[in-house]
């Protein structure tokens, strides 16, 4: 926050209430991303546009789509910033976003996979590895060998201490899903999900909960993604991350512009800067340890290495697909949340 | 009370010439149109039929003169009433058809009836269109009144004639919005088969978790939850509510205190706590495992944890309905038991018992409702106990947005409120509970029984204790590091949080002010609005009688029972578009926490009217009073108790409540409990409490000052109990 603002905040508390005027320039963004790097993102752009003012919220990729869905037509969003890439895949087809024409050659193959399935509506920006997570202290005061595969999940030494989200409500574990379809094929990804789910403590209802309760040592091993558990690791949880040997899916980060924003300008450059080298290279400074879709980006340190971690080919355009996801949940909710204790 | 009617038909048409009917880019309250007339979206309604060649807009006008003429003319005055009722009903829909038909991209029916001017639409109604409005509504309400409706009192139908319309516009048309999409097939086009199949789903009604099976639907899981919360809060809240006016126990100011904490906890931080104290690794489950050999489960997670959690959260409620209940019960009725030779528990069971159904009654329902409707415990708590809350949200949010889903569960929902009301009005039955008469009442309050004071320590001594350890572990964890892990001291989340720089001038550079202050405003402009909205409501509800009371009864509970989540998408549905367009401003946010909270505001203001005597009414009325001076005199200062509930309620609400604003809230306007979820997605608990436990300091501060300035309310008697004031 800068300190005009607060200023004004103090001596307007009740300007704020009765006023919503427009300024010059303004870009409103929703971020989906963690707040600490939504902020650096919202300060760093305002240094560099001086005139540009960041109205910004953070809100949960879900609870953005149900907005835009219910604004479409007149939405009161500009960008939609951060978060998995599938709801802005949704967003595309639903056409609530439009392209934003910004140059991609910069970018990672995934990233501009994600700009060429989507007509250019949506950019990837960055990407994160499935995983699996355990706490040291459960396992060993269990006496439990640590998983090192997928495969290795079912083991009934591991019951009632997996702990992972239920798809129907979290993209994480959708992405698990997809990734244990395109690993193992449908069939034999549903019967080992169905034996893996024998073990699930619970399917929570947030992807990200099930690394939390994992720090905690409320569940002995989470499945989810690889960059929330180098966080919490390295809050100084006691927190083991394991990349299966059969290979891992990813989720691509991406940015979208909402279909008739009030201010397209603004919109675009704030697209291009998010996709600009230097400023993904920042994100780590906020804990955000995801891999950047710029070339030239730095990667840090605790980023879970893509190159050594065997990553499928993942199918963004069929898996992100409404058809294939019902399908794919239907029988989910058949074969294998019935298999759970 | 005709000039009353005048004054009202000119203040329309002075709003319809003046003011700028539509919402102008610069918000709902511009003045620009008083410096720049003629500009077409800063118009006065005026300006725009002349100017713009908005024709539409001469209609609602010209019924309003046409009140005016006849006015003049030598009518019957029912007669004349009646005409101006019609002409004020139509001014009135004109308004609204008009606003509804002709959208921001132009007329939805019948083009070519519009005109050139309306094919470019019009925006949001504004100020001038609001006040318009507002007079046509009380031209109508008096002349109903002026036909003898309302015991011919202008006051009277005026405020249901409001309210109704508040309702109206704001919770049944955009609940509406959603609830329609319950019909709807998945390739566009409504059956009545779409709902049928959805409603009786198995996963709804499932009962087989009582013969032995995995899990029950999710309206049983929800109905079984909200049942044992409801009768569990009003329990306790009744024990807490006697312990604090029959007893005599030395700590009650400090014990008071703790009771109301929980209500003003936000949301996620009671689940918090429970989890690091009884999760598997939390801290008692550790203590116990190592003292007694306890074995680490995970217990909380489930149907157990979230009942803890809500009756950490809801006894307050229903200790605040209670205790004014308890309070107003009379000592003459006690006395008189005990000298027809009752003992105590006999008086207590069978007069001041059965004297307190209104307020058991209400405190049941509102924990029952709370419950339906709680997201936060069940979001964090829930394990693989599904409940209808929940399950709603991520119908709407989840990987698969299913709204024809959400909707169903949501009626679902809905029909539980209306079953449960239902059955509290039949239990109530048409008994009288008034025990605040006018008659001198200078008794002493019976003491408890024996029994009864055993079981209200037995229950509230170790429940109080158990919600100090639960706050002095969220104070210890917005001190350390890392709860549970490293437990260093640091004042580091607060720093960040709620930094100042004074290096120059004041700067607030804590991240939370922003957030704060914006909380801040809108609660406080929040609360007042509500209890007044909430106790006039009640004030209709026990005092007057009209048709379609229970109607009308009910559609002020309804959104309520609403789970926020319906409530925020609804609400996006309904006002981000003209007629009425409010999205990204504050004012959607203030009328979202004044509707969703003033059924806290009615049930406390029902029980507490119901307790005092009509005569009080009848006496002022006779002595020549109209009702609006009966209200300011009479009733509204024996309803401090009720009142200072229902604003304290609403403040509160507003600053904790998160699931109906997450939809809500934009960048100018963020509300703290927003913000507060992001930080706890992204695992920040320290900062997060820290920031809690700042609000908690706050509302504390605030309902204390209220406290002072309401006061009690002087009944003529003091409230003594027997053997108390001795002790």
């Amino acid at each position: 926050m800068t300190s005009a603002k607060s200023k004004a905040m103090l001596t307007g508390v009740f300007a704020t209430l009765l006023t919503s005027t427009a300024l010059a320039g303004e870009v409103n963004v929703i971020c989906s991303a963690e707040q600490p790097w939504c902020d650096l993102m919202a300060n760093a752009f305002e240094a560099e546009n001086p005139d540009t003012k960041v109205l910004m919220v953070r809100k949960s990729t879900g609870e953005t789509l149900a907005q835009i869905r219910a604004e479409a037509g007149n939405p009161k969003v500009d960008v939609w910033w951060g978060g998995t890439g599938d709801p802005h895949l949704i967003a595309a087809e639903e056409d609530l976003t439009q392209p934003s024409g910004v140059d991609t050659s910069k970018l990672l193959g995934w990233a501009q996979n994600m700009h060429d399935i989507s007509d250019g509506k949506t950019v990837g920006i960055y990407a994160g590895a499935l995983g699996v997570a355990y706490n040291v202290d459960v396992l060993e005061d269990k006496g439990i060998t640590p998983p090192a595969c997928w495969k290795d999940l079912t083991d009934p030494s591991f019951a009632g201490e997996i702990q992972v989200a239920n798809p129907n409500s979290s993209g994480t574990a959708y992405t698990e899903l997809a990734t244990f379809v395109q690993l193992f094929g449908e069939d034999e990804a549903y019967r080992l999900l169905a034996e893996i789910g024998k073990n699930v403590n619970s399917y929570t209802k947030s992807g990200s909960a099930p690394s939390k309760a994992a720090a905690r040592g409320e569940t002995g091993i989470s499945i989810g993604f690889m960059h929330g558990m180098v966080k919490l690791a390295s809050d100084g949880f006691p927190l083991k991350i394991v990349a299966p040997c059969e290979g891992t899916g990813y989720e691509v980060g991406a940015v979208s512009i909402i279909k008739g924003a009030k201010n397209p300008e603004e919109a675009k450059k704030w697209v291009e800067f998010a996709l600009r080298a230097d400023i993904q290279s920042r994100a780590p400074e906020t804990g955000s340890f995801q891999v950047p879709s710029n070339s030239n980006a730095e990667v840090a340190e605790e980023s879970p290495e893509l190159s050594l971690i065997k990553l499928i080919d993942y199918d963004f355009a069929t898996y992100g697909a409404s058809e294939t996801r019902k399908r794919l949940l239907a029988r989910w909710d058949k074969e294998v949340k019935p298999a759970s204790n | 009370m005709k000039r009353t009617l005048t004054l009202w038909v000119v203040t329309g048409i002075l709003g319809f010439c003046i003011f700028p009917w539509y919402m102008t880019d610069s918000g709902f309250w511009s003045s620009q149109t008083l410096r720049d007339p003629l500009v077409m979206d800063s118009a006065s309604g005026l300006v725009s039929i002349f100017y713009h060649d908005r024709w539409w807009l001469f209609l609602p006008l010209l019924s309003l003169i046409g009140v005016l003429l006849v006015q003049c003319l030598p009518l019957r005055p029912v007669l004349e009433a009646r005409l101006i009722a019609g002409l004020a009903i139509f001014a009135l829909s004109f308004c609204a058809l008009q606003g509804l038909v002709i959208s921001r991209s132009g007329p939805s029916v019948f083009p070519w009836l519009w005109g050139e001017a309306a094919s470019s639409g019009q925006p949001g109604m504004g100020i001038g269109a609001g006040l318009f409005a507002l007079s046509a509504l009380f031209v109508l309400t008096s002349s109903v009144s002026h036909m003898g409706r309302g015991r011919g009192d202008a006051f009277v139908t005026g405020m249901i004639g409001l309210i109704v319309s508040l309702v109206v516009v704001f919770v049944f048309y955009p609940v509406l919005h959603i609830l329609v999409q319950a019909l709807q097939l998945p390739g566009g086009g409504y059956a009545f088969s779409v709902f049928a199949s959805g409603f009786f789903a198995s996963d709804i009604w499932d009962l087989s978790c009582l013969f032995g099976g995995n899990a029950c639907g999710v309206a049983i899981n929800s109905i079984f939850l909200a049942v044992s919360t409801g009768l569990g809060t009003t329990v306790l809240g009744l024990a807490f509510a006697l312990f604090f006016t029959r007893t005599a126990f030395p700590a009650k100011k400090l014990l008071r205190v703790l009771t109301v904490i929980p209500i003003i906890t936000p949301p996620f931080v009671i689940g918090l706590a429970l989890i690091l104290l009884f999760g598997r690794t939390g801290t008692i489950t550790e203590f116990a495992a190592d003292l007694f050999g306890v074995e680490k489960s995970r217990w909380l997670y489930g149907f157990w944890g979230i009942y803890f959690a809500q009756m950490l959260s809801f006894t307050p409620i229903a200790f605040l309905v209670l205790i004014g209940v308890v309070e107003g019960v009379s000592p003459s009725m006690e006395e008189a038991s005990q000298t027809l030779d009752a003992n105590r528990w006999q008086t207590f069971r069978f007069v001041s018992l059965p004297l307190m159904r209104p307020g058991l009654a209400n405190a049941f329902l509102l924990g029952f409702i709370e419950s339906l409707a709680d997201f936060g415990n069940p979001l964090v708590l829930g394990g693989n106990y599904d409940v209808l809350s929940t399950e709603i949200y991520y119908a709407i949010v989840g990987s698969v947005a299913d709204p024809a889903r959400a909707a169903i569960l949501a009626f679902t929902l809905l029909l539980l409120t209306l079953t449960a009301f239902i059955a509290q009005r039949t239990w109530l039955g048409k008994k009288s509970y008034a025990t605040v008469t006018g008659k001198a009442d200078s008794g002493q309050h019976a003491a408890l029984s024996p029994m009864v004071k055993r079981f209200c320590y037995g229950i509230t001594l170790p429940w109080a204790a158990l919600t100090a350890i639960v706050y002095s572990m969220i104070v210890f964890g917005s001190f350390v590091k890392l709860w549970g892990y490293n437990h260093s001291f640091t004042t580091e989340h607060y720093v960040r949080a709620f930094g100042i720089d004074f290096s120059d001038g004041i700067r607030f550079v804590g991240a939370a002010w922003d957030s704060y202050f914006t909380t801040l405003t809108i609660s406080t402009a929040a609360a007042p609005l509500t209890a007044l909205i909430g106790l006039a409501t009640a004030y209709l509800l026990v005092r007057q009688k009209f048709i379609g009371k229970s109607a009308f009864e009910f559609g002020t509970m309804l959104s309520f029972a609403i789970p926020g989540t319906v409530i925020g998408v609804s609400y996006i549905m309904a006002f981000n578009f003209p007629p009425i367009e409010l999205t990204g401003t504050s004012v959607i946010l203030i009328v979202v926490f004044v509707f969703r909270n003033m059924p806290v505001g009615v049930r406390g203001g029902v029980a507490a009217m119901s307790q005092l005597d009509k005569s009080l009414d009848e006496a002022s009325l006779t002595l020549g009073a109209n009702s609006f001076t009966t209200v300011r005199r009479v009733i509204a200062p024996l309803m401090g108790p009720a009142m200072l509930a229902a604003l304290t309620y609403s403040f509160v609400r507003a600053i904790t409540s998160v699931s109906a604003v997450i939809f809500l809230v934009s960048a100018k306007h963020n509300m703290a409990t927003s913000f507060i979820v992001g930080r706890v997605e992204n695992g920040e608990f320290g900062f997060a409490i820290a920031y809690s436990a700042v609000l908690i300091v706050t509302m504390l501060a605030a309902i204390l000052g209220l406290q002072f300035l309401i006061g009690q309310r002087r009944l003529r008697r003091t409230n003594r109990v027997e053997g108390a004031v001795a002790a």
